[in-house]
């Protein structure tokens, strides 16, 4: 086990398309966290600002962009880009400088301006890039990867569409709640079912929209947050970013093939399952002990994997799981008590923040209609495109 | 398209990739520069053929136009094609592609067999460009 951090601090700006830049919505965050934390931040150590490559050259240092918005006080300054992973390392660095003495107190930030549409990779002919090129090649958006998992859950575990439709509209009752959230609307299983094919199994309603926003964290040493008058903080207990292990053998964004296993036996544990446990590993906690958890639904069908590769359930029995209503509020593990990204949408560097944003409300009983009575531990969970893992452990 | 990904025609059309001389790893895309296997010292990367046919692993399709750089007429409807992954036993992987034209989801199943065919990806007044793929074996479209 390691050493623990509190968060004193959590905020966002709500989600939408909003039509400004993310250092705006970075630096809206950012002040709620601080308010929030009841910091100056003239008093913070150091920054740390989990990278767009969407805004222009600043995205690229974050760190750097929000400490010049919010007034240069010298502080220790870090940028990190992992895609959807970015936020959680962000966290992670964070956490390390904390650790290590370097800092008492970190400004974690994370803020997008998502364009319209699909996502898709920076212009040039760059065949040498992986995501490029499946681009070019094949024209394999996201959403296709997303629709070639469901169908697969499909075959290997009997899923059926109006499975994934429950998960919608499990997770739009959440969002409706959720005054950050884009879409406050509850969506039935008749909308999502007549909303227009996308990538066959998947309907627009399974599938996540872009989005604007913006979240951040206050992180401390328990020290500090006891001298500050914090006794009882929300503490976070584990930070996983793993990579895969060769070979993967699950078709991945942006891969236009897996490894071969010909030569070298798979481990045991697919990917995101690994995340998950190292998480675990570190925090001493395990899925029967948790409160609840928050996970990247980037479609309908993902969400359900996420169960099994948190081990919510065994393989094959997360629909199950989610038709007996143990993931949805009041069950024995609710799952995007957020609203999760169905009802916020992506802004790729602010969301691994914002579910750490939304388990620190949901530990501290500060979820209002959303909240998951007595919640004591949370797990967040994500993976961001080329192999980047990322979970995180909250505990109260 | 790409350099060396495919090669031949008709019945002798083969996805190439290449396998490593110490450990046996096969790649594709195709690996010249490093062997990714992290237990091996590295070896010689040597192109190979891999199997004409596999199963599928999956499949899905695209009903809306993807962004550039997939390069497709603007001024013309939208025509989706499907998209199946499918595995190779002898090489145990599982390989991307778009399929013939004319093969809709409706048409495939997980574990269906699939064959490597030569095909169109795009042309214009000067270039072809050239790619493979999946068609369901029986199948003479
Ligand atoms: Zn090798």
């Amino acid at each position: 086990m390691t050493a623990e951090v509190a968060v004193l601090g959590a905020g966002m700006h709500p989600w939408g398309k909003w039509g400004r830049s993310f250092v705006e919505y970075g630096v809206a965050a950012a002040r709620a966290a601080l308010v929030d934390a009841g910091v100056d931040w003239r008093d913070v150590d150091a920054i740390v600002g989990a990278d767009t490559v969407r805004g222009g050259y600043p995205g690229y240092v974050a760190g750097a962009t929000f400490a010049r918005a919010l007034g240069w006080q010298g502080a220790r300054v870090t940028s990190v880009y992992a895609a959807c992973a970015s936020g959680a390392q962000a966290i992670g660095a964070a956490r390390a400088q904390i650790l290590a003495g370097l800092a008492d107190v970190v400004l974690v930030v994370g803020a997008d301006a998502a364009p319209k549409g699909f996502f898709r990779p920076a212009g040039g002919d760059r065949p040498d890039d992986p995501d490029w090129l499946r681009f070019r090649v094949l024209g394999a958006t996201n959403p296709t990867y997303f629709g070639l998992y469901a169908r697969r859950r499909m075959a290997v575990h009997g899923d059926t569409p109006e499975d994934f439709a429950q998960v919608k509209v499990k997770n739009s009752a959440m969002g409706a709640l959720n005054p950050n959230a884009r879409y406050r609307k509850r969506v039935t299983a008749q909308e999502v079912a007549a909303s227009a094919v996308v990538a066959d199994p998947l309907r627009l309603l399974d599938i996540c929209a872009t989005s604007d926003g913006g979240a951040a964290l206050v992180l401390s040493s328990l020290d500090f947050a006891r001298r500050h008058g914090v006794a009882r903080p929300v503490r976070i207990s584990a930070v996983s970013t793993v990579s895969p292990r060769y070979p993967t053998t699950v078709l991945d964004l942006p891969d236009i093939a897996t490894d071969s296993a010909a030569a070298v036996e798979p481990a045991g544990e697919p990917f995101r399952a690994s995340i998950a446990h190292a998480a675990y590993e570190e925090a001493g906690v395990g899925p029967d002990d948790l409160s609840l958890a928050e996970v990247y639904d980037l479609s309908t069908a993902l969400e359900l994997q996420w169960y099994e590769d948190l081990g919510l359930c065994a393989e094959g029995e997360a629909a199950k799981l989610l038709r007996e209503g143990a993931t949805a509020p009041g069950g024995r593990i609710p799952v995007n008590p957020s609203g999760g990204l169905s009802s916020f949408g992506e802004a790729v560097p602010a969301q691994a923040i914002a579910q750490v944003c939304e388990v620190t409300w949901q530990l501290r009983g500060q979820a209002g209609e959303r909240q998951v009575a007595g919640a004591r531990v949370a797990v967040t969970a994500n993976q961001g495109l080329f192999g980047h893992g990322s979970a995180v452990v909250a505990v109260r | 398209m790409v350099e060396g990904w495919f090669t031949g025609d008709g019945d002798d059309f083969r996805l190439l990739g290449t396998r490593c001389s110490a450990c046996g790893s096969v790649f594709f895309p195709r690996e010249d520069t490093f062997c990714r296997n992290p237990g091996c010292q590295g070896g010689a990367l040597a192109e190979v053929p891999l199997s004409r046919r596999g199963r599928v692993w999956s499949y899905t399709d695209s009903r809306y136009r993807p962004p550039s750089p997939y390069v497709t007429e603007p001024e013309l409807p939208w025509e989706p094609y499907t998209l199946i992954a499918v595995e190779l036993a002898a090489e145990r992987i599982v390989v991307l592609g778009q399929a013939v034209p004319g093969i809709t989801v409706a048409d495939l199943a997980v574990g269906m067999e699939v064959e490597a065919v030569p095909g169109v990806l795009h042309e214009d007044a000067r270039t072809t460009w050239t790619t493979w793929r999946w068609r369901p074996t029986g199948v003479t479209r």
